[in-house]
């Protein structure tokens, strides 16, 4: 599994270059990066499922944040850190991954998962649904209430997107400031 | 090498994430930390589902696979509904940004407070 390993120190890479550099464009690229890199790692562990969705959704992220970060003065801006956070961030988030390492030894260890609950999926999904992907047997019959849930919170989301970002009405703008005054 | 290696690359990396979250007055930086949080979080049950020697949870009509080779797919379906809601939840952030930044013309959250009115 060096791949897995090299690749991950790919995202960290990305990760840090997407969160030091300066130039705002060039940060969106790095997070564009990671995510490539972690739809490559989905194929690995194989999901290609998953990887497919990723490569989808990494995408259009990265267009939505270009499109935040177009212009050239809004670009080349940097505001600096925050001294009190950076140093509480970096002690207690020293400490967390610490005591994640002390946690993990709870785990089953990578590359033997638990299957306790879920080896009812592969043994039942032919037979009980017809499905020969596992995977959509799940999302589309078992939890399809999970579905219908995603579904709702997607057309939420898109409905507030256009709800901020609807420029408002010159009228209304004069009303708000009628009732400052 | 340790058997959790990959469990720690992936805590470290949502480590980043968080610490941008604290750390920055750049907005755009900030939302840049919620979605490497987000993936790392993703990585991490997709990372804990893997079976070593494991196969991609699809049957065959030729070809017979045993049920018991095949890597966790319940980890897979629900990471797939969680890809799409950060996906829908970092477009918001971005729509917040960019009238934030019509309001008060600039990215920086400590100067936004300077700024109302």
């Amino acid at each position: 599994m060096i791949e897995l390993y090299v690749l991950l120190g790919l995202m960290i890479a990305g990760a840090v270059i997407a969160i030091e550099v300066k130039n705002l464009l060039s940060a969106v690229v790095a997070v564009g990066i990671i995510g490539l890199a972690l739809s490559i790692i989905f194929l690995l562990l194989k999901a290609p499922d998953v990887a497919l969705t990723q490569i989808v959704v990494e995408i259009v992220a990265v267009i939505l944040l270009i499109r935040a970060t177009l212009h050239r003065e809004i670009a080349q801006k940097s505001y600096g850190t925050r001294p009190f956070g950076a140093f509480m961030g970096i002690l207690f988030l020293g400490l967390a991954v610490v005591a994640a390492i002390v946690t993990f030894n709870d785990l089953s260890p990578f590359g033997a998962p638990l299957m306790t609950i879920s080896e009812f999926y592969p043994l039942n999904a032919v037979t009980g649904t017809g499905a020969i992907n596992v995977v959509s047997s799940i999302i589309l019959d078992y939890r399809a209430y999970d579905t219908l849930g995603e579904a709702t919170v997607l057309f939420t989301a898109v409905i507030g997107v256009l709800a901020v970002m609807r420029s408002p009405g010159k009228k209304n703008e004069e009303d708000l400031q009628e009732n400052h005054e | 090498m340790n058997a959790y290696m990959p469990y720690i690359l992936c805590m470290i990396l949502f480590s980043i994430g968080i610490y941008a979250i604290l750390s920055k007055r750049n907005i755009i930086k900030i939302i840049l930390g919620v979605v490497i949080a987000e993936y790392a979080v993703n990585l991490m049950l997709v990372l804990v589902a893997y079976k070593v020697g494991g196969r991609s949870a699809i049957f065959s009509e030729t070809q017979v696979i045993l049920p018991e080779s095949m890597v966790d797919p319940l980890p897979h379906a629900l990471v797939l509904t969680s890809i799409v809601i950060g996906l829908a939840t970092t477009a918001f952030l971005i729509a917040l940004a960019i009238r934030l930044y019509g309001k008060y013309g600039t990215f920086d959250i400590t100067r936004m407070r300077e700024l109302r009115g």
